[in-house]
């Protein structure tokens, strides 16, 4: 039984880094109608990021973990203005087009500066023990960080004007920029958030795993499957979708087989689609 | 006067056109004898990349559904020859249409499920088959022929690299004929009604499942015969042919030379893949190591500003081109 | 008279928004039947549901003694349910001669073996269509056309070309939502003449209008809705001078 539960905190920590991803990505196909491949290479930027900061530049991990936020919001933002905005009313394969260029141009920056793939160490390295479940502190930390910073996303766009134009403009773009609604702004200020957002996971997560330059290929991958099956746009549907598929693959892994632990999540997607063509929840179509 | 404007409006489509074709022809018939035998090889090589992207144009270029799966599906097609060739022992030309068959029916089985979704979900479904058939060539070590991976025998008369030459860019030639002959036929005009306005489609009598079904089978037979043109030149496969990265570089090949063009996928899938060789062999570390960088580049740019790719982006200049000196002659001759 | 299309209680829910609700009503063959009602009256998801483009909550739709409830909407159109869009749909990149043919596609046969082994079939079905085609431009006086790319001919063509690509297949019945929307009030003669030759052609037709001084010369019957829910059905004048359709309209309706 404490195998089990095991698992399923290892689930839930692998959930927190899916939801952080897919949030921000569901955020950006809702918006911007851009299916924005390169979110996960932007991620792995953070992680590298945080090596430099802290590692290179000895700086405290928590200072660091500022840092990278703000760092990536901004790349976030530059590349929302050179590359996305020049396709928008582009067809949807222009975008993914110029994502997979980015793809290219991140993965290949990176591999030639640094081939090698780099490990982090944990802030406080230590495990916690208790009613027969081991685990690492970093792994409450992942699960923690989530939380706190799906609350803050929420009560952000709950609360307060900008946030509530976003949902806005999720909603309806051509709606919201006739009420006056400045869609511009908005778009970059989600790419900010959205980067961010990733740059957080990355950090959280980077101590527990490799960091190398194709850490994000996968994962954006599944961050998309969630973001399909939880409904474009939908921030409840990417919260739910992410830990569901954390723990499914973590329970997987554990009972089934982990040679083919990536490939469960795109075997539900595909079996989810054949069914309902259009997504489990409804988002905006 | 008249007369001269229509056949210099013909020039270009008909006279003009026949002409490259027999020049590229020639050209490519001549190349084995006036180029190195490296690049004879180069060559060959991206010749298969060619009816790769030639097999992605019709699916996606002409009928619309941007499929992510070409990747795994030429190393289907290279796997299926390869096995068949030497495993089981058939003869070449009965390996051949059967590793394009077989490509074709793992095509159907993905295509059923698939192309249910539209727009970026059919993109994304595609891009996790193409995951999913990495990890089982990746794990599954009696079908990837494991650690030394699969052998794959050349038949007496493909010993010698301008003969594997010749036989690709026949190959090439019989793709490029098909490719034509569908595109021109009311088949063609069927599937570019479905990439201009599927629910119209729908409404006008279409069934838009299956012809989307149809275009995407024939397209996988043919990206099959571009794996097993690669299976042949390299002799050795291993799982990364199926890797996801490869849709990626057909996708590339194809949208920077031209989607919806037939020429397109020729120019793009040549010229980069060269391109890609040269930056590589040219001995300049920076170059070598960050050509993948400038490659991401190119895309960007040709998306963002040339959508219609280089081909497409050529015609555009030729048709502007042809209007300013028709506006120009008719302003030179008052009534 | 026999009757070509019957609509039984028709019904669709949005959610809790009950856009078309239980309407019924006949459409006799060879007659122009207008619908009208204001914006939002369920009027689009009427011909969506008989068109097949969306499947009814209930109810149901009989075309020629067929029951064609829940098929797929190119089955109907095989059927010989022909149809247009109130946003003007066509394939606007391709030529408008390429646009006809393609609504001439449904009634050709040839596939790939055809193309691959050119057999004298798809040689034949190519005459055929052109044949077609040509007939079809002269019907719409779409001549001067017919190399431009549909999205680029004028407004009032592109809604011409539209009703010409639903004519391709032979249809018996043609549902026309709001063939005059957007078009300038000075150029709505081509297309009603246009209807008036396809009605001369004895095919039946259905259509969603706003321009009442239109409707009244040219329907032969009207069927109007408010709300979703049928309230009125008869002759031209008759329905226009309905309490419950001028109150619908807000005492617009004068014709
Ligand atoms: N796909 C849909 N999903 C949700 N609601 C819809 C959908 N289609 C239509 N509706 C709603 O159904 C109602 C009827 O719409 P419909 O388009 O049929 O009206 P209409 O009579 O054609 O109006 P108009 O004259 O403006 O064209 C409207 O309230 C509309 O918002
Ligand atoms: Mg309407």
């Amino acid at each position: 039984m404490s195998f089990f539960f095991n698992q399923l905190v290892i689930g839930i920590q692998l959930g927190s880094q899916y939801v952080m991803v897919a949030l921000g990505l569901t955020l950006i196909f809702g918006i911007l109608d851009i299916s924005h491949f390169a979110h996960g290479h932007l991620y792995m930027i953070g992680a590298y990021l945080l090596y430099i900061v802290m590692v290179l530049g000895g700086i405290n991990y928590w200072i660091a973990l500022i840092i990278c936020m703000a760092a990536l919001a901004v790349g976030g933002v530059v590349v929302e203005r050179l590359v996305y905005r020049p396709l928008r009313g582009q067809p949807h394969i222009n975008t993914f087009i110029a994502a997979i260029g980015l793809i290219l141009v991140l993965e290949t920056l990176v591999r030639g500066i640094q081939p090698k793939a780099l490990s982090v160490p944990k802030p406080i390295d230590t495990t916690l023990q208790f009613a027969g479940i081991n685990m690492e502190l970093q792994r409450l930390f992942v699960i923690i960080g989530a939380v706190v910073l799906i609350v803050l996303l929420q009560l952000f766009i709950k609360r307060t004007r900008l946030g509530t134009a976003i949902e806005a403009v999720a909603q309806d773009r051509e709606g919201a920029a006739l009420v006056g609604i400045n869609v511009n702004r908005i778009s970059a200020l989600t790419f900010a958030i959205a980067t961010a957002l990733a740059a957080a996971a990355a950090v959280l997560m980077a101590p527990l795993a490799f960091v190398s330059p194709e850490m994000g290929s996968v994962l954006i991958l599944k961050a998309f499957v969630i973001v399909v099956i939880g409904g474009l746009g939908s921030m409840k549907g990417a919260i739910v979708g992410g830990y569901l598929l954390g723990i499914i693959e973590a329970m997987a892994i554990a009972y089934i087989s982990s040679a083919y632990k990536d490939v469960f999540a795109f075997a539900v997607l595909i079996i989810i689609l054949a069914i309902r063509p259009t997504g489990l929840f409804r988002g905006r179509d | 006067m008249a007369g001269i404007v229509r056949l210099w409006k013909k020039f270009p489509s008909k006279y003009g056109k026949a002409g490259i074709i027999v020049l590229v022809l020639a050209l490519a018939v001549v190349m084995p004898w006036i180029t190195s035998k490296y690049n004879v090889r180069i060559l060959t090589l991206a010749m298969a990349w060619a009816i790769a992207a030639l097999s992605l144009n019709l699916i996606l270029g002409y009928t619309g559904q941007a499929s992510l799966a070409h990747g795994a599906l030429m190393g289907i097609g290279a796997y299926a020859f390869g096995i068949f060739a030497e495993r089981v022992g058939l003869n070449f030309w009965l390996a051949l249409p059967i590793a394009c068959l077989v490509t074709a029916f793992i095509g159907l089985l993905i295509g059923l499920p698939s192309l249910r979704t539209k727009g970026p979900y059919f993109a994304i479904v595609t891009l996790c088959f193409n995951v999913i058939v990495y990890k089982v060539f990746e794990n599954w070590q009696w079908l990837s022929g494991g650690i030394q991976g699969q052998v794959v025998p050349q038949p007496s008369f493909l010993q010698q690299r301008w003969a594997r030459y010749y036989f690709v860019l026949g190959c090439l030639l019989l793709t490029l004929i098909v490719m034509h002959f569908i595109v021109k036929s009311l088949l063609g005009l069927t599937f570019m009604s479905i990439r201009s306005n599927e629910n119209l489609a729908e409404a006008t009598g279409i069934n838009t499942f299956r012809n989307k079904l149809l275009s995407f089978v024939v397209s996988c037979f043919f990206v099959g015969l571009a794996g097993s043109m690669l299976a042949i030149e390299n002799g050795q496969l291993d799982p990364t042919i199926t890797i996801h990265l490869n849709s990626f570089y057909i996708l590339i090949f194809l949208l920077i030379g031209g989607a919806a063009t037939l020429s397109g996928p020729l120019v793009g899938a040549i010229g980069l893949y060269w391109l890609l060789d040269y930056m590589k062999k040219i001995g300049i570390k920076g170059i070598e190591e960050f050509r993948y960088l400038f490659f991401g580049l190119i895309l960007i740019i040709v998306i963002i500003y040339m959508p219609r790719g280089l081909v497409g982006g050529l015609k555009q200049l030729w048709e502007w081109m042809k209007s300013r000196l028709k506006r120009r002659k008719i302003g030179e001759v008052p009534e | 008279m026999t009757t070509l299309l019957r609509v039984e209680g028709l019904t669709r829910l949005f959610g809790g928004l009950v856009a078309v609700n239980k309407v019924d009503f006949d459409v006799e063959e060879g007659k122009i039947i207008a619908i009208i009602g204001p914006n939002g009256a369920g009027k689009s998801t009427l011909f969506n549901l008989i068109g097949g483009t969306i499947s009814p909550s209930s109810g149901k739709v009989f075309f020629a003694g067929n029951d064609i409830t829940g098929w797929k909407p190119y089955s109907i159109a095989r059927a010989g349910i022909a149809r247009t869009f109130q946003t003007t749909a066509l394939f606007e990149e391709l030529p408008v001669y390429v646009n006809l043919v393609i609504g001439h596609r449904m009634r050709t046969r040839s596939g790939l073996w055809d193309v691959i082994l050119h057999t004298p079939r798809q040689k034949r079905e190519k005459n055929e269509t052109t044949a077609k085609v040509l007939e079809v431009l002269e019907f719409t006086e779409l001549g001067e056309y017919i190399n431009a790319p549909a999205g680029s001919i004028p407004q009032e063509a592109q809604k011409r070309l539209a009703i010409g690509v639903a004519l391709m297949g032979n249809p018996r019945l043609l549902l026309l939502d709001e063939p005059t929307g957007g078009v300038g009030m000075g150029e709505t003669d081509n297309i009603i003449a246009l209807i008036d030759r396809i009605r001369a052609k004895g095919v039946t037709v259905c259509v969603i209008e706003h321009k009442m001084r239109m409707i009244m010369s040219l329907a032969d019957r009207i069927v109007a809705l408010n709300f979703g829910v049928k309230i009125a059905e008869g002759d031209p004048q008759r329905v226009c001078d309905d309490p419950a359709v001028i109150e619908a309209y807000l005492g617009e309706c004068i014709a």
